[in-house]
Formats: C-alpha cells, structure tokens, sequence
C-alpha cells in the first residue's frame, strides 16, 4: 500500500493536465476578423495551397477540417442547421449534388460561375466547379505492354483479362464510369459488365484509387481504371525512379473516358455568406486557378486561358460527353454496385 | 463482463481478515450508498446507450423497405460469415496464445521473465492499422483472411493474457500439486487444474477479443478483407446514406448480444467457484529443462511478429527517406495532443466506470447485471457511428455546444471505450475484501472516509489498468476522431492517415513511431506493476491485501 498515495497523485496530476488540455485546447478565432470553416474532401496539398494564398489576398481566416467526401455528407446532414461548415469543397459532383438535392447549398454568386465554363457547374448554380481529372487505364510495363491494352472500359469485362485488373468498386472516382456505362447501354448491361469486371478481379479488390495505382506500381496487379492524377500524384512522391507504371487514355470519347469534375459549395446554414462566395470566387480566379495548375495534386484548372504543366494538356482531352446533371448523386451507380455486390 | 474477475479469490495474506463468503452488506445500510451508485451507474450508461438509441432511430427510420434488399442479399451472408469465421478464429488462436504465453511467463523459469512480462504487453498499444501497414510493407501481396488472423491475433492477445496471468498468478498452486501427486501427467495437470482454473479469465478475455474484432476497420480496409465493419464504412463513404450504415451496424449489435449471451450460457448463471483462503505462499517456477530453447523461441516469435514487424516497418520506412509534397506538420504537438486527449478519456472513463463496478461487485441483482452488460454493447460499434451519433445529440439538442470540442473527443473515447474501464475496475473492486470496508464503518469512520481510505487505495491498481487500456485505445482511434476533433488541431493518428494516403510513407511512419513510443508507456507501466504482484515479489512484506488485489483485467 505504501506506493498508492504517489500513484494517486500521478493519476490527480494527468487529470488536471489533462483537464486544463481540455478546457483550453480550442482556440476559436478572434472575434475581430471574420473566420469561416472549410470541410474539405479535397486532396490537402491543393486545399493548404489554396487557403493560404486567400487568407494572404483577404485577410480572412480559413479553418479547414479534412476527411472523405462522402463521411462529409453524412456529418453534415446529421450536423443540421447548426453545421459548423461554412464551405464545402469535394473532388467530384455527387456529394455536391447529393447536399443540394436536401436543399443545404445557396446559391453561388453569378459572377463567380461566370469564371469556370457552364458545363462543369451545377445546372441551377448550387455549387462551382473548381478543377477536373480524367480517367484512364494505369498499367504495370513490366507485367503488359502498351499495345495490347484496351481501347474501352467494356473490353476489361473479357475473360482475357481474369486475375489481371484491379477494382476499387467503393472508390467515388469509379461511380461516374459506372453511371456512364449505364446511360450508354442500361442498367441491364452495366450489370454484366460490372459482375464481368467483378470476376476479372478476383481477390484484385481494393478499398480506393490510391491502393490501385500503387498495387498496379508494385506489380501485384497488371492494370486498373484511376483517374490521370493519381498516379502523377505518387510520381511526385515516391520518385520517378521508381515507377514501374504508366497511363493509357482510352479511345476518344470511350465510355469509360469520363471528366470528372471538383467544386465547391456554400452551406445555407453558413451565417458568413459574403467570405464563404469571397472564397469561392477566389478559388475559380485566374490566381486560384494558377495555384491548382502549378499543385503537386495533378488537377487540371478549369477557367479560361489557365494550364496544367507536366501533363497532357487539357484541351487535348477528348472524353466522352456525360454531363454533371447525367452524373447527378450517382445513385443509380450505387444502386447497380450494390446489385454486384460490390458495395 | 462479470466473469472475468470470477476465477478463485486470491489468497489474502497471513493477518488480513477472512473474505467473506457473501459481499453484500446489510441492505439497511447500503440502502443510500446504493442509490448514489445507482445514480452513476445510470449517468454512465445512458451516455453508452446514446450511440446505441442513435443507430436503431436512423436504421429504422428509412423505412423497411429500403433497409430489405441491401440486407437480405449474398453479400450480407458473405460478409456475416466473414466477420463471424474472423472472430471466431481470432478468438480461438488469442484464448490458446494468450494462455500458454502467461503460464510461461507465470509459471516456469523461462529466462528474462520480467523482460517477458513487458514485452508481450506493448502488442496491444501498436494501432492495428500501424500493424497491417507494416506487413504491408515487407510482403506487398499479404491480405486476405489468414492475414486478417494473424494481424488481429498477434495484436489483441494481451486481452487474455492480462486476466489470464493475473488468474494464474492468484490461483491456488496446491491443486496443481496435489494433481501432480496423484499421478496426473504434467500436460493433463495443466489442461484439467491450470486451464480449468483460469476458466473464466480465458472465457472473459476471449469476449472482449471478439467484440473488439467486430468493430476493426482500420487492419482489414489495408488487407483488403471485407467485413461487416468495412461495408459499414462503405456504405457510409458512398450511399449518402446514414440509415444503410447503421442497419449493418445493427447486424454487429445483434453479433455482439450473441456473444455476450454465449458467454453467459458457456460460463453457466452462477458466480465462480471461490476457494477457501488458502495459505499464501510463493509459487514455485517450474524450470524447463530442455523445453528451455522451444519455449523462449516460442515466445519471441511471438513478440517477433507482434512487435518486430510494425516496428521494422516503421524504420525502415523512416530510413528509405523519399519526399513528401505534404507541408511538414508538428509531430510534437499532434504527440501532445494525442497524449492529452487519451489521458483524459482514461481518467474519465476510469473515474465513470466506478459506480458500475461497486454496484455489480456489491450488490450483484439481476438489474445490476443487465445494467453492466449492456455497457458491453458499445465495444461492438463502429467508431463512426459512435461519432455520428454524438454529433447529432450535441448539434440538436445542445444546439452545436460541445461539438468539436476537446472535451466531446474525451467523452466519446471514454464511451467507446468504457468496456475495458468497467472490466478492469470490476475486477479490482470483486477482490478487495469488503471485510475491512466493514471495519471501517464499526469503527465509526464516515462512509465517504471509508471510500477514500480503505475502498480506494485497495482498487487503485486495477484503476490503473483501466485507465492504461482506455489510454491504449483511444490514441490509436481514426474514424470518430476525424469526425469530432477540433479543427485545426491534429493527432497523431490523424497526422499519419493525411500523409499515408497521400502515397508520403515516409513521411507517416515519425508519426506511427510516436504513436508507438506513447503507447508503450502505459503497456509498459501495465506490464510493470503486474509483475509486482506479490504472488511473484515478496509476499511477506505486504501487511495488507492491497497489492495481492491486484487484477488487471
């Protein structure tokens, strides 16, 4: 017993350590100047890029929280209208969509759509698009060459390709390839294509893109649908050396060469309007869109007379023609990835 | 989890008073004390119950017909019999690993015991992703189901080793003697006397084996192994739909009360035989001989592939260098904030789980029981939901108050974890003699005097535990961390999950190595302070029974 007193004044001593912790560790921002809250499900390079050249050119703060796009959703419909979220930013349309279809997104002010072409806006000006990528096949050079590879998403449905493709069916890049194949040739074909897919896969079935473009790196599997940037993105950090894979476009206007667009949107609940559309309207000018043609997160800038260095430059693009309204929530995807089991 | 402590009452030493054989005091005097801890017990488990209460409103609330073709369906029966094999397997392997590695370390002469003692401890302070990662790494292609049991097993054995060696360590050595002398073989007398004695601890360790392998996500997303858990991850990332999440989560609830009811039936209603108070002596190790080499062998594979591999794969990571076109982070402060918030969910949690385990250690009623059980549940949930569910009560009911908070990121660990607290308090509370409570009160000490003095300094060790477990858990926790930390402030888990999946490996593993620092301190202060129980250590200096009470799970 002679021991207990020092273990119960250690114990006293992490409570209030861990108590003052507790009561001072928020530091919300000062009151003076106006502050607003980012949920991001971007990639961080892009966002911290982005953030801080705005805080520097206006002077507010931005406080950005970052996790997936779609736990974004879910937390911020049970948030409700006490969300601390004043902006939300995503790598693709669906959440987007998904947040203004519950009615939770303003409008976003016109002269900002008006910096980005229409196409890769909200059809009712709920969101703005801010940047885009584009699928494509990424391929192990070692384990196939580049002239047999397919020219369509239908063809890796061939047995040919058993054991040799890799899938990421929860992945929210593969979703608008999904809703593609199924506006071309319905859901009943999609269905075929996906269990096809399924099959080809075998035990290739991976939680997201990353893991594909880098198991497809490694060598585990021959090849894999992502989108260009992942794999410029592990380029950039793993080194070019040691890379063992490439991209491969598809055929022009192939079913499964979709644009995929990222945006922005302001919640309704947001009680700092005027610097959440300051925000938006930052991110889509000709600096914001400059930052994301120069970031290490591979995205092609969106606006006018803006390009992307280091890779295919983005007029060269010729994806096929779905539109983000086509894309919509992505629910009819979903539904066809859960018929496959895949979700 | 009542039938961990249930194994055979330690042996008090020479001079302390004689346990009695019933631990309930009179009812006219516990009458107000009962009431204040049916107060605590009750606070405590509504907020358990919150998350629980949330998950059936948002699974429900769709509507049937939603929630009917995405249960009913071949993945569901695929995923069920995945999540049921894995957990049945793992617990399996975990009862077996952890009960022969803590006869070894308890009972024979293997060499450097005490080192033993701490080293097979630390597994369950390495986070499980860390570990999955780091196999990963050295074997790009490992995954699947065996990958799944061995990462699970080598990581959660210590749940029963703890109470295992703690049972062996209390057991009465005699009945393995008087075994030997009536000629049982040496493997029969460890099978019928070691075994059966720590019935009980292997059974309880085992359970909370299997419900912490129901709620793992982290481990199996990187093994690409999928369970009910990882779907429910899945569903929440692509449906938009809360209420799809939580109907699977469901399917882990009813999982979980299936486990806890088998547990009762396999264990039987009544509580563990007690021997009487035997002589207090030391246990003498049995020396290996030849076995020597096998058995140390044994044993550092073990803590080879527990330790070693997540270990390896950090440094390796951290040698092999490559650039990160991530802004560095603070590894200080992410390592400040993770230690805060881990330390706080552990006192909490500790200091909350106290109520239940006095109510249920002295006055054992049904409703007390079910009171306890049902805190069980919460281990058995997914960390998102739990998150989801507090984000919802503090945003509408509390109108945002809280939300985000350091102090909500505190409650929400100490609930999730709050299992592992109430077990390790109860233990500690079932072996403290209310004998000398009793002396207390005759001698006209006040009721609260009792508690400071007497209840207090005898259960500290098994608070102890407690809080270490709840410390362990919580710093390794991802999913409901991203959800509710404070923004702008980053852990070091958080810290790890931006830079791994940004390809930046290297840059991950500082944070996974801190990680690891930290939560090989609390292993490190648990292995300790078991290894000074008096069974072990001198028995003759400890005037008290304090130390001998000492359980740590």
């Amino acid at each position: 017993m002679k021991r207990t007193p020092a273990v119960m004044v250690s114990l006293a001593s992490v409570l209030a350590a861990a108590l003052m912790a507790v009561g001072g560790g928020a530091t919300p921002a000062s009151a003076s100047s106006t502050s607003i809250t980012l949920y991001s499900g971007q990639h961080v390079q892009t966002t911290q890029a982005l953030v801080a050249a705005f805080e520097k050119k206006t002077g507010i703060t931005v406080s950005a929280r970052y996790d997936d796009e779609d736990t974004f959703v879910d937390q911020i419909q049970t948030e409700g209208k006490n969300s601390p979220a004043d902006v939300f930013f995503t790598e693709n349309s669906p959440p987007l969509e998904e947040l203004a279809s519950k009615g939770l997104l303003s409008s976003v002010a016109p002269s900002t759509l008006a910096n980005t072409p229409a196409k890769y806006d909200a059809t009712d000006g709920k969101w703005v698009g801010v940047s885009a990528r584009v699928s494509v096949i990424v391929y192990n050079t070692s384990l196939v060459k580049a002239s047999q590879l397919p020219t369509s998403a239908m063809q890796l449905a061939d047995p040919k390709w058993k054991g040799k493709i890799a899938l990421a069916g929860a992945e929210t890049d593969f979703q608008p390839i999904v809703t593609s194949v199924a506006r071309t040739y319905g859901d009943a074909a999609a269905l075929t294509w996906l269990n096809a897919l399924k099959a080809n896969a075998g035990s290739h079935i991976y939680p997201d893109n990353e893991t594909i473009a880098d198991e497809v790196n490694r060598g585990q599997v021959a090849l894999g649908i992502v989108n260009q940037y992942y794999w410029y993105r592990e380029r950039s950090e793993v080194g070019a050396s040691n890379m063992h894979s490439k991209i491969a476009y598809f055929a022009p206007h192939d079913v499964g060469y979709v644009l995929d667009v990222s945006g922005a949107g302001i919640l309704k609940s947001s009680t700092h309007q005027a610097a959440d559309q300051k925000f938006l309207a930052f991110i889509t000018s000709k600096q914001g869109q400059e930052i994301i043609g120069h970031s290490q997160s591979w995205e092609y800038p969106i606006a006018s007379g803006v390009t992307r260095t280091g890779e295919t430059p983005f007029a060269q693009l010729q994806p096929n023609s779905i539109t983000i309204a086509q894309l919509g929530t992505g629910a009819e995807a979903i539904k066809l990835l859960q018929e496959a089991q895949l979700l | 989890m009542t039938s961990v402590i249930e194994h055979p009452a330690p042996a008090p030493p020479p001079g302390a008073p004689k346990a009695p054989a019933r631990t309930s005091p009179p009812a006219s005097r516990a009458a107000p004390r009962r009431h204040f801890l049916l107060l605590g017990a009750g606070l405590a488990t509504i907020a358990v119950i919150l998350p629980l209460v949330f998950l059936l409103v948002q699974a429900f609330g769709v509507g049937w017909s939603t929630l009917d073709p995405l249960l009913f369906r071949s993945l569901t029966a695929q995923l069920l019999w995945n999540t049921v094999s894995l957990a049945v397997v793992v617990m399996l392997i975990c009862a077996v690993i952890g009960t022969v590695t803590a006869w070894f370390v308890e009972r024979t002469q293997i060499p450097g015991r005490k080192i033993w003692a701490v080293l097979v401890v630390i597994p369950l302070g390495i986070p499980d992703f860390v570990t999955s990662f780091g196999w990963r790494a050295i074997f790009p292609s490992f995954g699947g189901f065996w990958a799944a049991v061995l990462v699970m097993s080598v990581a959660v054995y210590p749940l029963v080793y703890l109470p295992v060696a703690a049972s062996l360590r209390n057991a009465d050595p005699a009945q393995e003697e008087v075994a030997r002398s009536l000629g049982l073989g040496r493997m029969k007398t460890f099978w019928r006397v070691t075994v059966g004695q720590a019935r009980l601890a292997i059974l309880g360790g085992a359970v909370l084996v299997g419900l912490v392998v129901l709620a793992e996500f982290g481990a199996f997303e990187i093994l690409g192994f999928r369970t009910l858990t990882t779907e429910i991850y899945t569903e929440f990332n692509v449906g938009f739909s809360t209420s799809a999440g939580c109907a699977f989560s469901l399917i882990l609830v009813v999982l979980g009360v299936a486990l806890l009811a088998g547990e009762s039936a396999v264990r039987g209603g009544g509580r563990g035989a007690r021997i009487g108070p035997g002589v207090a002596r030391q246990l003498r190790p049995l020396p290996l001989g030849r076995a020597r080499v096998a058995v140390l062998g044994g044993v550092a594979l073990l803590v080879g592939l527990a330790l070693g591999v997540p270990v390896g794969a950090v440094i390796y990571l951290m040698v092999s260098g490559g650039g990160s076109t991530l802004p560095p982070a603070s590894l200080i402060g992410a390592a400040g904030n993770t230690f805060l918030y881990s330390a706080g969910a552990g006192l909490l949690a500790t200091v909350a789980a106290l109520p239940i385990a006095l109510l249920s250690v002295r006055h054992p009623r049904r409703e007390v029981r079910l009171l306890e059980r049902s805190n069980m549940l919460i281990l058995g949930v997914p960390g998102l939901v739990i998150a989801l569910a507090f984000t919802f009560f503090t945003e509408h009911y509390l109108a945002g108050f809280l939300y985000q908070t350091p102090a909500l990121l505190v409650i929400t660990y100490a609930v999730m974890f709050f299992p592992l607290a109430v077990v390790s308090v109860r233990a500690a509370v079932a072996r403290s003699p209310i004998g000398l409570e009793e002396v207390g009160h005759s001698l006209g000490v006040p009721r609260h005097k009792v508690f400071w003095r007497v209840t207090l300094p005898l259960i500290t060790p098994g608070l102890a535990a407690a809080f270490c477990l709840v410390f362990l858990e919580s710093a390794t926790e991802l999913t409901a961390t991203l959800v509710l930390h404070p923004t702008n402030v980053q852990t070091l888990a958080t810290q790890f999950w931006s830079y791994q999946s940004e390809f930046s490996y290297s840059q991950a593993a500082p944070y996974a190595g801190v990680l690891m620092l930290i939560a090989a301190v609390p292993s490190y202060v648990l292995g300790r302070w078991f290894d000074r129980l008096p069974a072990r250590s001198a028995v003759a200096q400890a005037p008290g029974p304090a130390p001998g009470t000492m359980v740590v799970l």
